[in-house]
This record gives C-alpha cells, structure tokens and sequence, in this order.
C-alpha cells in the first residue's frame, strides 16, 4: 500500500508539472499581459513604465526562472495576484469555489440517488418495463449535451410549470435554485453509473455463488442486497468517485447556463478572456489537483471493498 | 479452416443460426413480430437519421429555403409550422418557387431568419468539423499508438505519460486557454478537436500493437530485411485498422458534443455561421417567448448523437466485440 502511494503520488507530481508547464508554455504565446496595464486613450505608456511593470510582474526574467518562481510560490500557498482584478487569486478562488463545490456535491447526490438504484432496478427486473425505462433515461443522458439538458429543464420547469427558477444563486441558501442545476450537471453520469451498476450487476447474478445461496434456499430478496449488490457496487463506487473529473468541464457549461457564480464561469471563464494569466495558471492547478486527489482516493476505495485487488500490480 | 476440413453437419451455419438459442427453437414470427426482430437488430433508425444527416449536409444549403444569415426582422420569433405575418413585398422570398410563399417549417429565429434554412446549413459545418478533426486525430493518435507499441522502452514510455496528463486536463479547459491565444477561426477549432480526439486511439492501438508484433508473421518480414516503417504501416497498421474505425465511430459522437459545446460557450464556430451549438446559444435569451428557437438545434444535435452512440455500438460488436470493455 505504502509503495503503491508512494509511486503514485510521484506519478501525481509528474502530471501536475507537466500539465501546469504546458500550460505556461502556451502562454507566452498570448498577448503581454502589460498590456493590460496601458491606457486605452491618452500617451500610452513610456519605455521605463514598461520595463518597470515588468520588473514588478516578473516577467523580465528568463522563462524556466519565471515557472521556478511560480512552483516555488504555489509550495507556499501564494498562487500570486490577479492582473484583472489585483487581488490574490487564492482568495479569488476561494471566494468562488464554495458555489462550485456546492454544484458538484449536489449533482453527485443526483448522479448517485438516480444512477445506482436504477441500474439495480434494471438488472433485477430484466426485460420488464422498469429494465428499458432505466436504459431509455442512460441513453438520453448519454447523447444529449449538458447545455441542452440544462435549457430544456430550464424551459419545462422554469417557463412552462412555472416551479422553479430558472437561474443564479442568492446569498441565504434557497434549495429550489439548486434543483435544475444539479440536475443537468448530474444527468450525464447518472447514465453512465447506470450503465455500470447494470451491466455490473447481471455479472454478479449470473455467478455461481448467487446460485448456490439461491440453492440453499435463501430468499431472493435477500441474495440480492446482501450477495449480489456488494460484489456489484464496486465498478460504480469507484467511478462515481471518479465523475469528479468530467464535471469541470460541465460544471462550466451550467455555470454559464444558470448564471451561477462560480469557479468554472466567474474565474476559469473570465481569466481567460481577461488574459489574466496567474489566475488562469492558478485554477487550472486547482482543477489538475482535484482530478488527481479523486483518482487516487478511487483506487484506494477499490482495494478497500475489493480485496482481490493488489494495488502493486495493477499498471497505472 | 479451410472447406475440405469441415465437418458436413457444420457447412451450412451461417450467421443468422449463430444468432438463435442453442437449443434450436422454430420461431413463427408474426408481420409485426418479424418487422420488430429486423428493428432489434440492425440500426435501422440511426442507420436512417445519420442518411438524412448527409443528404442534408451535402445538398442543405443548395436546397435551404431562404437566405442564411438575412431575414426581415418583422417576422422575428414565428413558431413553428408557421406563415409570415408580413404584407407579401415585405417578406422574404422562397429561393424557388415550389416551397410555399412566407412558410417557415421550424419557425423564425430573434432576427427574423428561418430556423429550417439555418439548421440545414449547421449539418454542414458540424458534418465538416467533425470528419477533418476525426481524421486528424486517427492519424496522430494511431501512429502514435503505433510507435508507443512498436518500440517500447523510453518512447513507449513518455508517450503513455503524455497521454496520461492530456487524460487529466479537462478539455474544455484546454480548448479555451488554446481558442484564446491563437483567435476564434475554423482551423483552430479543428485543432482543438483533433487534441480532443487523438488520445482515445493511443491506447488501445498500443495494446494491438503489442499483441501483433509478436506474431510470426511480423518476425517473418523482418527476417526478410523489412524496415520498421514497412513493417509498421504494411503489416500491423491492416491489423488495427478495424479497431481504429471502431474506436473513431465511438468518437465521433463525443467529438459532435465537444464541437457544440465549445460553439455554445463562444469559443468554436462564431455567429452568424449556424452550427447548433451557437443557434442554441443565440436562442437561449428567448426561452420564454419562442423556445423553438433552442429546441430544434438541441433536438438535432440529440438526434444525431444518439444515431451515432448507437451505430458505434453495434459496429463494435459487428467488428471487434473485444472493446466491448473500453464504452
């Protein structure tokens, strides 16, 4: 486990370098973010203004001394200061990821009370109703865009039954704002838990231990929630936890749709159009950091439910 | 196995007996019966929705009713399977004379164009979009995922590593910070797609290719004298190639979703060019009023996508049933 973690976390530490210098790289083929700094109308600014602006920003130095800077700052907490807003971006992104976390945890919520229980439903019920009605809801969340899921509950919740409403997010908690967004944003992975969770759990059905309890005259209910669903849960639990990492991506998309002041849309969004690159340096490293921490609390779930496991084998 | 070795008994299996129960069942359909067996098993519908998809991508814009990009504003926000409201020298002619005077079949958009004639054309561009950057991306992914397999050890290495950190950055993430510092056009946007699309191949390519290339017939051709480049494209790349139009068609649908999503949030195609992503994103003010506007670009982009998840699903078994693991 302790050699697991270990090559592990340096495997960690290779992505996050190699996806935040990228990244850096990239940049510098943007704009000069002094230019941020010189007056739309007027004289413009002279030659030491510039110097010195860059002198203060760092960026006179050579390129491999600015990323040095920057990993050093970041070990110590400091992300640096917004050039769009001059204000530290850990405090920036702290301020808005509260609205994100609280999105992401409410769409997990979804994704999970939706997704699990009607892939059970759908593998004990085979061939029924309750089977294709649970395959027909995966499908249409697999092929319909989070926009899209999101403008039309928008429009049947929102404008057409007049429920619910149809965006932002006020200061004092208000559950009914949270429905719609946690909705689209979960929709996609219900399906595909869903998926998982069935096809998962015919699997297991289909064992031979499952027939030998039935065998022994144990109760269908009970071969099922006691035999077969722990044994089934395993694939589902360890990509519901997982999911995390997709939903950067969707969590922008409904950020933006619902107007709801967030990471993905109020720093990731704005930090990129501003050309605000310690900001956007910053967020991507938030978002790199929490895939990671997610897919390595993912496999350590999957050894802790399924002993069979060896982590030291497995190739990662 | 050749035909003089097999067993009489076994010569006329083919492969609708294969399909049936071991136990062997004579099954009477009925007409309806028989019409639904043909429904289970071939994507007829998919099958149907991506024909009208091409035909309306190759022939759309020839055949689209009224101008793209101009309407007249006085016939904003109709609904759909409407008339034109205008006085007759106001509206907008049809550009030929079998399409009924001032018809709008999906309605008319916040500035008066026709949504039917903008929907046509936004097959096109997505039908475009989509083939280049798949293309590309095949190409880089599988010769990369055929070099990454073909000789291990550092190369291997460092491109698993790479595709590994592309598999941890979230691509719209990427997508944008890319659109942003090389500017909003066509070719970036097929750029960006293909970074989306090359890394699905890698793998699995890699994992062919290092089951293939131990094969006596590979050790054969390099026995013979053969290069690593003519043993690389003329003898494994036929070996893979099922599996990389297996693993493309299963993108394809993933690469229709990114294009509209990146065109929904501003950084793919620009307006006044119709891809759905932007004729959704344009729509989404007048939701209240005239929600067409955003359901027939959704329900396209749906339509097509679920064809496709489809279609890929059943060319997988068809071709290659041992990625049934990878969806």
């Amino acid at each position: 486990m302790a050699n697991f973690l270990a090559r592990r976390f340096i495997s960690s530490l290779v992505s996050v370098i190699g996806a935040t210098l990228a990244i850096f790289i990239l940049i510098q083929f943007h704009n000069d973010p002094r230019e941020l700094f010189v007056p739309d109308s007027g004289y413009g600014i002279s030659e030491e203004q510039w110097i010195a602006l860059g002198d203060r920003m760092g960026l006179n130095d050579p390129l491999w001394k600015q990323y040095i800077t920057w990993i050093g700052n970041t070990l110590r907490g400091d992300l640096g200061v917004s050039l769009a807003r001059d204000r530290a971006v850990t405090d920036l992104i702290k301020g808005k990821i509260g609205a994100t976390i609280q999105l992401a945890v409410g769409g997990w919520i979804f994704a999970i009370a939706l997704g699990i229980p009607m892939g059970v439903l759908a593998a004990v019920k085979r061939g029924t109703f309750w089977d294709y009605f649970g395959r027909s809801v995966a499908i249409v969340g697999q092929a319909a865009p989070p926009f899209v899921t999101a403008l039309v509950a928008i429009w049947i919740f929102a404008v057409w039954l007049n429920w619910l409403p149809a965006g932002g997010r006020s200061p004092e908690f208000n559950w009914t704002e949270y429905l719609l967004p946690c909705m689209a944003l979960g929709w996609g992975a219900a399906a595909s838990l869903m998926r998982l969770t069935r096809s998962s759990m015919l699997e297991v059905m289909d064992s031979e231990y499952i027939r030998l309890a039935r065998a022994k005259g144990v109760g269908w209910n009970w071969v099922i929630y006691k035999h077969a669903l722990r044994n089934a849960l395993i694939a589902p639990v360890t990509s519901a936890l997982l999911v995390f990492s997709g939903w950067l991506n969707g969590a922008l998309v409904v950020e933006i749709v619902f107007s709801w002041p967030g990471i993905g849309y109020d720093a990731l969004f704005r930090a990129v159009n501003d050309n605000d690159f310690p900001l956007l340096l910053g967020t991507v490293f938030i978002f790199i950091l929490i895939y990671l921490v997610f897919a390595t609390l993912a496999d350590i779930a999957y050894t802790l439910i399924d002993p069979r496991v060896r982590l030291g084998n497995s190739s990662d | 196995m050749t035909t003089s070795e097999t067993p009489a008994e076994v010569q006329h299996v083919d492969s609708s007996t294969l399909d049936a129960p071991l136990n062997p069942v004579i099954v009477n359909r009925s007409f309806f019966g028989s019409i639904w067996y043909f429904f289970r098993k071939y994507p007829v519908l998919p099958a149907v929705v991506l024909i009208v998809l091409v035909i309306a991508a190759v022939i759309g814009p020839a055949a689209a009713p009224y101008e793209r990009d101009i309407g007249p504003i006085g016939d904003r926000h109709l609904p759909m399977f409407s008339f034109s409201e205008l006085a007759p020298e106001d509206q907008d002619a049809p550009k030929y004379g079998l399409w009924p005077a001032g018809f709008h079949l999906f309605g008319s958009d916040h500035i008066g164009r026709d949504v039917f004639t903008r929907v046509l054309h936004g097959a096109r561009v997505s039908m475009q979009v989509v083939l280049v950057s798949l293309v590309l991306g095949m190409v880089i992914g599988v010769s990369l995922g055929m070099i990454s397999g073909y000789y291990g050890g550092l190369t291997d290495e460092l491109i698993t590593r790479f595709v590994d950190i592309w598999y941890a950055m979230p691509f719209l993430m990427v997508a944008l910070i890319v659109v942003l510092i090389f500017g909003r056009g066509l070719t970036v946007l097929l750029f960006v797609l293909a970074l989306v699309a090359w890394a699905g191949f890698v793998r699995v390519i890699r994992a062919q290719v290092l089951v293939l290339k131990e094969m006596d017939y590979v050790a054969a051709a390099r026995v013979n004298g053969a290069s690593d480049f003519r043993i690389m494209f003329k003898h494994l790349l036929p070996g893979i190639l099922n599996t990389a139009i297996v693993v493309g068609t299963l993108n394809t649908s993933g690469l229709i979703l990114s294009e509209s999503v990146l065109s929904f949030v501003g950084a793919g195609i620009q307006p006044p060019t119709p891809a759905w992503g932007v004729m959704t994103n344009e729509g989404r003010d007048y939701l209240s009023i005239a929600p067409h506007q955003v359901l027939v670009p959704s329900a396209a982009i749906f339509l097509v996508v679920i064809s496709l998840n489809f279609l890929g699903d059943w060319l997988r078994d068809r071709l290659d049933p041992r990625l049934r693991q990878i969806d």
